[in-house]
């Protein structure tokens, strides 16, 4: 491509669209689905029953220690096929992009979502590009949608409705990686932190799980609103107690130290490659070790339980032995003044 | 981690909760004065540790919480300028005003903006020479230290498109207040930061003139255990006096340095602190040879009047006369979604840790 930067008649539909189709989003998303370019992607369906799922990415800053925009909107949509129960097979992706967005930078991005893609085992097969004038959007937007294969068995998993009392609560990494990465470059680019965010596909790790027979009852990719949401969640949904040890739940040092640095509570920081399940109490040391095997499920730990006790409440058993409500945040966290 | 793990140990904190157990011989009311007390107390589930008869009361040393209707007002007013930026600490954008928050500002095109500290606010104005940048200064001691670097920073620039609208607080005047109006506390635990600036001295007068003795504490659970401990001990052998618990980071003399930067850029003034009215010399007011940098001085501005909510006890809670719970608009009108009051705004109000964290 000669130009250096998106113009709006990359969007026009017109001879700029096609050749940013052909040389850009083709290049790097090739497969026999997309290449036919008909105005839907069709597909073959297997047994089972489909899963389907939606999601916009809207992120400043686009590139962030761990990933950048791109390979989130991978990760995040294939994470929500996977914590359904569901194999993800397909994804589309469109793209809102300003006026004036340099090239070179779509590109480092569509080439995460390939990569991303390629390692989760899911085809690009739709895609669009629009584009906007000039400060009516941020930069790029990405909508992916996404579809995979659910086995029947597998099916309740998606509302939890077998989850009950006993029920162990398994997380499979350290929580708050994504949320403080991205704090960290956003408002303080003065401070110098290795933090990197866990963006990635679960649905590997998902899978092996499910295969290795354990009885998984709920999953949940713990992303905005952290694992203190997902909980709470969970036991506004089933009228349950849940239980958390606060010394269970794995945490970075370095991202706990940014989180007592500004007053952050890391059980309500974004995650963005990291599942919570909860299983039946006598698979969840199995479903751990399963995850250990797993790269992406290292710091994987039984964390707490369902209860009958407290219906409808998460208590949080604090490291020094006290106790306390966990409710779900009104809005955003804001960092403390002093 | 270092300096924390060691405050939040188990071990230490169970043997500190019996220890406190063998000297609480009667119902006492201690006083956490600083809203970062309240906040660690509810978030490590202390009071579920401590015996009945030991009563925490939160204090007024919540920024936010005593910040006046009138000062979000005013902050509200500036906004609503075009060619204003307002750089506010997080937690001021959610406080309801009299007709509406800062947050509701920026989402109707006000260019309101959170930093961390002044220094951020001070770097905006020097990049946007065209705008007028405002920062609502709230805090007390920990805080107006820094407001007044940035001042003196800005001065040195000449800088001449910064300006701060100053609402900061001295805390002794506060606690004295509570005291005169009758409030009984058997003892203060006194804020941590607020005496890393202003060391021990600032409350000499407690032990002496009305017989309360004073513990500075960390924000740890170990701290704020040994805190109770170190104030039972007191009211057990009625020997008071004002104690540092936090050593690792207070002086008995304080930071002079920070202190020096406060005096040059300040001076006291009667103020208004929310719940208790007008206290005297309690705020800090830019003096004149800073007047240049005082929004109030420098941007005229047509402020609304100011309305009061009807049925909010911020004011009783703040001065640890009523618990959040007896307030009757407490989890129905006012929850941390809808806050009515300050006290349900910050992280640090009693009436926000209360309803978060009290299981």
């Amino acid at each position: 491509m000669r130009e250096k930067n998106i113009l709006l008649g990359h969007g026009s539909g017109g001879k700029l669209t096609h050749s940013l189709i052909k040389e850009l989003f083709f290049k790097y998303f090739e497969n026999p689905v997309l290449l036919q370019q008909c105005d839907s992607a069709i597909l073959g369906v297997s047994e089972g029953r489909l899963a389907f799922t939606t999601d916009a990415y809207v992120i400043d800053p686009l590139f962030f220690p761990g990933g950048n925009i791109g390979k989130l909107a991978v990760c995040g949509t294939v994470n929500d096929l996977a914590v359904s129960g569901a194999v993800p097979l397909y994804i589309s992706a469109a793209f809102i992009i300003e006026e004036g967005f340099p090239i070179k930078e779509l590109e480092e991005i569509v080439s995460a979502m390939a990569d991303e893609a390629k390692k989760a085992g899911v085809q690009v097969v739709a895609g669009d590009t629009k584009v906007v004038n000039k400060g009516q959007c941020d930069k790029v937007f990405i909508n992916t949608s996404g579809i995979g294969i659910v086995e029947e068995k597998h099916e309740h998993i998606s509302s939890g409705s077998k989850l009950e009392a006993g029920d162990k609560v398994i997380i499979s990494g350290s929580i708050a990686r994504h949320g403080m990465a991205i704090m960290a470059v956003r408002n303080f680019g003065t401070f110098k932190t290795d933090i990197q965010s866990d963006c990635a596909c679960l649905n590997h790790l998902v899978q092996e799980v499910l295969s290795s027979g354990a009885r998984v009852k709920f999953m949940r990719d713990a992303t905005r609103g952290g694992l203190a949401t997902v909980i709470c969640e969970i036991t506004q949904h089933t009228g349950l107690g849940a239980e958390i040890r606060e010394e269970a739940v794995p945490i970075d040092e370095n991202v706990r130290g940014m989180c007592e640095l500004l007053g952050f509570d890391p059980f309500y920081v974004a995650n963005e490659g990291t599942v919570v399940m909860v299983a039946h109490p006598d698979d969840a040391d199995a479903i751990v070790a399963a995850m250990k095997k797993n790269h992406l499920g290292k710091g994987a730990a039984v964390v707490g339980e369902l209860v009958a006790d407290h219906p409808g409440k998460a208590i949080l058993q604090t490291a020094i032995g006290g106790n306390r409500i966990m409710d779900m945040l009104a809005g955003e966290q804001l960092p403390r003044i002093c | 981690m270092k300096y924390i793990d060691e405050f939040r140990d188990k071990e230490l904190v169970r043997n500190l909760v019996k220890r406190i157990g063998e000297v609480s011989h009667r119902g006492v009311s201690l006083m956490e004065v600083c809203g970062g007390h309240t906040w660690a107390i509810q978030k490590f589930g202390i009071p579920s540790l401590l015996p009945a008869n030991i009563r925490l009361l939160s204090g007024p040393g919540c920024p936010v919480c005593v910040t006046s209707k009138r000062f979000i007002d005013q902050v509200v007013a500036y906004s609503r300028l075009s060619d204003v930026v307002i750089c506010s600490f997080g937690d001021l954008i959610r406080v309801p005003g009299s007709s509406s928050t800062l947050e509701k500002e920026k989402s109707r095109g006000a260019d309101v903006r959170i930093v961390y500290s002044v220094l951020d606010a001070l770097a905006l104005a020097e990049q946007n020479p065209g705008k007028k940048v405002v920062f609502p200064g709230i805090g007390f001691e920990t805080t107006a230290p820094g407001t007044a670097a940035g001042i003196k920073d800005a001065a040195q620039k000449g800088l001449k498109n910064f300006f701060v609208l100053s609402s900061h607080k001295v805390m002794p005047p506060a606690m004295a207040a509570l005291i005169d109006e009758g409030v009984k506390i058997d003892g203060y635990i006194a804020p941590g930061h607020v005496s890393v600036i202003t060391g021990s001295g600032i409350y000499r007068d407690f032990p002496k003139k009305y017989g309360v003795g004073c513990v500075i504490a960390g924000f740890e659970p170990v701290d704020i255990l040994q805190a109770v401990y170190m104030l039972l001990r007191q009211i057990n052998q009625q020997r008071f006096g004002v104690e540092i618990q936090y050593s690792r980071v207070v002086k008995p003399e304080g930071n002079p340095i920070a202190r020096q930067a406060m005096e040059e850029v300040f001076t006291t003034r009667d103020d208004w602190w929310r719940g208790f009215g007008v206290i005297p010399a309690s705020g800090l007011v830019l003096n004149e040879k800073y007047a240049h940098f005082d929004a109030e001085k420098m941007i005229p501005v047509e402020v609304e009047e100011t309305v009061e909510e009807k049925g909010c006890i911020c004011g009783e809670v703040l001065k640890g006369l009523k618990r959040p719970t007896d307030c009757k608009l407490f989890g129905k009108v006012c929850n941390t979604t809808n806050p009515v009051g300050s006290c349900m705004v910050s992280h640090e109000g009693a009436c926000n840790a209360y309803f978060r964290f009290h299981s």
